[in-house]
């Protein structure tokens, strides 16, 4: 079995660090696993974020329970290890011309959709279209701009071709989006059959209510999908989701009450799961608009704010000091060896008096429709940002509408993000010129420079080297400020064991229903 | 009741008020649709939250014919109405009538179940209460029912399930019961939310009664009916009570009411698959079908409980048929 699933894992993967890591992947994994892995149980999770309006369609997932059911039912081209790494999946292999800009998946010859089929190139491209053209709705469409033309070379290889050179496209697939579902005869995707090539089929799907799922034996992947069943029960009120837990009614459950988790903690029979992903909360201002044109005041707000108590109170303690970078501890090339930006009222004084605005008001626009505990950020950065001199005004903003009303449209608020595994992603998205999503409007040369020519290079070392710097611009001149990274937190009762988890987002990167097994 | 003159008033009334039901109806799709066009975002902006852009927004407009003018679509919703077709779900597509459907159930268990315990105890604790009014019983039954009343009710479901549940073990703090339940299962699930929402309604009910039949208590037949010797219950269930009834099936029609639309909160500490939770998933993303089917279902509730509390009350009080 070890031997399997070595060659499985292994076979074709992208040269340089990505081979290495996956490698070493599966040893820690099998390790921790005293007994080993063993099959049959049920798995019930009580999920946060379901609602009623949740629905399968890739294009409008809702990050709750549907997600972590879809990648059960369904797998990626490409899924992200334990460590981070990109590793294949439904891609036998994968491979980039040496500008890395026309990627090559072979897909696997023993995956099947539920009922039989055989996946092939025309699946996963009507699993890619679907958020691609005029027409999609789907949240993922800025992601896929950069893809020019994905076309079928024979049933089993899918080529990507890229409007220019990407090293991280094989991360990209990896997204909850590009799960890969059957596509119709017209070439349009099948979601509605609610089927996938992964371990369970979806028994019961009520929207908000219940998820439930079973287990196919013809699954290809030998090593997963343990659970006979898995059901996920959408419990929306964190005491609810919490004494579920403790009466059995669940085994699991994610995003536990920061304010009494040390309680919860204490309960035999509970273990925490914590890591500490990508998720980051921020603060953009508007670059091109006064008084944040000037680079002192963003680095006189920069030094207003007290990190350590807010990572302390809004997080209790949960959560990272970041650096005004979105790049995280558990990115590939995080440099943690930049000079930290932290609370020095004096050093805010004097970048502001640099700016010539000493006794400078503001106004940040803030509503929990962001994140957790943004009200309360806020008001502690305007008590640290008074004794800096600055008066900070806090507009709370209704939670309604949020993202559309106030956020890309107010000079400086408060924002989110769960981040992304790989550095050109997350600087793409949000950081490069003219992206959509730049929340800060904010335009350095030498980082667009960079991040171009980063995101084509295949040479490592190169490539570490580029994010370093972009890394320390972005902290230094950039319009955002990034206080915390806040971890991902499952509490699991001990009748279910797991590997080391994921870090990319909670429940084990959201396929805690494939990986975990009953201890 | 009495011979055959008096039903014929009495249908007539029945028609007559649902006829102002079904207009009432008609009115209030109206208000909630214009107050949910009031409200900032639509589906497509809720829906895709932090990811939109607005070529995303567009296309999920277009697709589900938000782009046309609001009175456009108001026709076209209310046309499929007029046909029995509540339409689709704007965010997830699936029919209204299939959301609806389970939940719609589920919902009037759970009232049902809380209106078989307390209707009856609230009734009984009245009459009681008005029995030995003023005594040590009245007192402790006001106080009592009073202090749950006051408690907020997801104050009063945390304080159940944490002692009932997660201390004691005894019955489970989740109420769904799952995809196929059967009754008694569904039972020991509920019983913790309908408990809560006894308490809640109970002192409303309660005092009503005691109140009604402490105003009859005074009238000249019951000085009567206590000279020829009756016994105390028997003057408080035979002669007050059914002079008293009226407002008391009033308030009770209300409680009903009120369980039926008004337990979103329970819904959601119990996660119970119930109409409100449905209805404020669909408010917070503007998901127009699903919001005016509900709206309509709690509306027609109240119509319907309110009509049937006021045929009672003239079934047992003609004279209420000819107003002065």
């Amino acid at each position: 079995m070890m031997k399997n699933q070595m060659g499985m894992t292994r076979r074709g993967l992208l040269g340089g660090a990505a081979g290495i890591t996956a490698a070493g992947l599966i040893l820690p994994r099998m390790a921790l696993a005293q007994d080993g892995p063993k099959r049959g149980g049920t798995l019930k999770i009580g999920h946060s974020g379901g609602a009623t309006s949740d629905t399968i369609d890739p294009a409008t997932y809702a990050a709750g329970p549907v997600v972590t059911a879809m990648l059960a039912v369904c797998n990626n081209l490409v899924e992200i290890d334990a460590e981070g790494a990109a590793v294949p999946e439904l891609a036998e292999s994968f491979e980039a011309d040496a500008e890395a800009r026309i990627w090559t998946f072979r897909l696997r010859g023993d995956a099947t959709f539920a009922d039989g089929r055989r996946v092939t190139a025309a699946d996963v491209i009507a699993s890619f279209n679907h958020h691609r053209g005029e027409d999609t709705k789907s949240g993922a469409k800025g992601s896929l701009a950069q893809v020019k033309d994905i076309r079928a070379d024979g049933d089993g290889v899918v080529v990507f071709e890229l409007t220019s050179g990407n090293a991280d496209f094989a991360y990209l697939t990896s997204d909850y989006h590009f799960v890969i579902m059957p596509a119709k005869a017209d070439g349009t995707l099948d979601w509605q059959s609610g089927m996938g090539t992964g371990g369970y089929v979806l028994e019961n799907f009520e929207p908000g209510v219940r998820i439930v799922l079973k287990r196919r034996d013809d699954y290809w992947k030998k090593d997963r999908a343990w659970f006979d069943t898995a059901e996920l029960l959408t419990i929306n009120d964190p005491t609810a989701r919490q004494n579920a837990l403790m009466t059995g009614e669940v085994d699991v459950i994610n995003s536990p009450d920061l304010a009494t988790l040390h309680l919860l903690e204490r309960r035999p029979g509970l273990k925490l799961v914590e890591v500490t992903g990508t998720a980051h909360y921020t603060m953009p201002m508007f670059c091109d608009t006064a008084p944040f044109t000037d680079v002192n005041v963003r680095l006189a707000l920069k030094h207003a704010i007290n990190r350590q108590e807010v990572l302390d109170k809004v997080l209790r303690g949960h959560g990272q000091i970041a650096n005004d970078s979105p790049i995280a501890p558990a990115n590939r090339f995080y440099a943690a060896d930049l000079p930290q930006n932290s609370y020095d009222p004096d050093k805010a004084r004097h970048y502001l008096k640099q700016a010539g605005m000493e006794g400078l008001k503001l106004e940040i626009s803030a509503a929990d429709a962001a994140s957790v505990g943004a009200l309360d950020m806020v008001q502690l950065f305007q008590q640290s940002a008074a004794a800096a001199g600055i008066e900070l005004s806090v507009k709370r903003e209704p939670d309604d509408g949020y993202w559309s009303n106030v956020w890309l449209k107010k000079p400086f608020c408060v924002s989110y993000w769960n981040g992304r595994p790989t550095e050109d992603d997350m600087f793409s998205l949000v950081y490069a010129k003219g992206a959509e999503w730049n929340e800060a409007h904010w335009d350095n040369a030498r980082f667009n420079e960079l991040l171009l020519s980063a995101r084509a290079e295949l040479d490592t070392a190169l490539r570490a080297e580029m994010y370093h710097e972009m890394q320390g611009i972005v902290s230094q001149d950039g319009g955002t400020i990034i206080p915390i990274f806040v971890n991902y937190i499952d509490v699991v009762k001990d009748t279910v064991a797991h590997g080391k988890v994921a870090s990319n987002r909670f429940l084990d990167g959201w396929k805690a229903v494939e990986r975990w097994w009953q201890a | 009741m009495r011979g055959s003159t008096p039903a014929n008033p009495i249908q007539k009334m029945i028609l007559g008020r649902l006829g102002i039901g079904i207009f009432t109806l008609f009115v209030i799709s109206i208000i909630i649709f214009l107050a949910i066009s009031l409200l900032p975002g639509d589906i497509a902006e809720q829906v895709l939250g932090q990811s939109a852009t607005p070529e995303t927004v567009a296309a999920f407009r277009r697709e589900l014919g938000l782009d046309q003018p609001l009175a456009a679509r108001y026709l076209d919703w209310i046309a499929g109405v007029v046909r029995g077709d509540f339409g689709q779900s704007l965010a997830n597509g699936r029919p209204v009538a299939d959301l609806l459907g389970a939940r719609l159930g589920n919902t009037l268990f759970l009232a049902a179940y809380a209106a078989v315990i307390s209707v009856p105890l609230a009734v009984l604790l009245g009459l009681l209460a008005a029995l030995w009014r003023g005594g040590w019983f009245d007192r402790i039954a006001n106080v009592t029912t009073l202090t749950a009343i006051s408690f907020p009710e997801f104050f009063v479901a945390y304080i159940l399930m944490f002692w009932l549940s997660v201390r004691m073990g005894w019955l489970p703090s989740i109420a769904d019961p799952g995809a196929a339940p059967d009754l008694g299962e569904r039972l020991i699930r509920t019983f913790l939310p309908a408990v809560t929402l006894v308490l809640v309604v109970t002192a409303h009910m309660m005092r009503m009664t005691r109140a009604a039949v402490v105003n009859v208590l005074g009238a000249p037949y019951i000085t009567m009916a206590r000279l020829k010797g009756a016994s105390r219950w028997r003057i408080i269930t035979r002669h007050a009570l059914p002079n008293a009834l009226a407002p008391i099936i009033n308030v009770i029609a209300l409680n009903i009411a009120w369980l039926i639309t008004g337990v979103v909160i329970v819904e959601v500490v119990f996660v119970y698959p119930g109409l409100g939770q449905l209805m404020v998933d669909s408010v917070s993303n503007r998901d127009m079908p699903v919001v005016q089917a509900c709206a309509l279902i709690f509306a027609a509730v109240y119509i319907l409980l309110n009509l049937l509390a006021d045929v009672l009350a003239i079934a047992t009080n003609p004279r209420l048929l000819h107003p002065r």
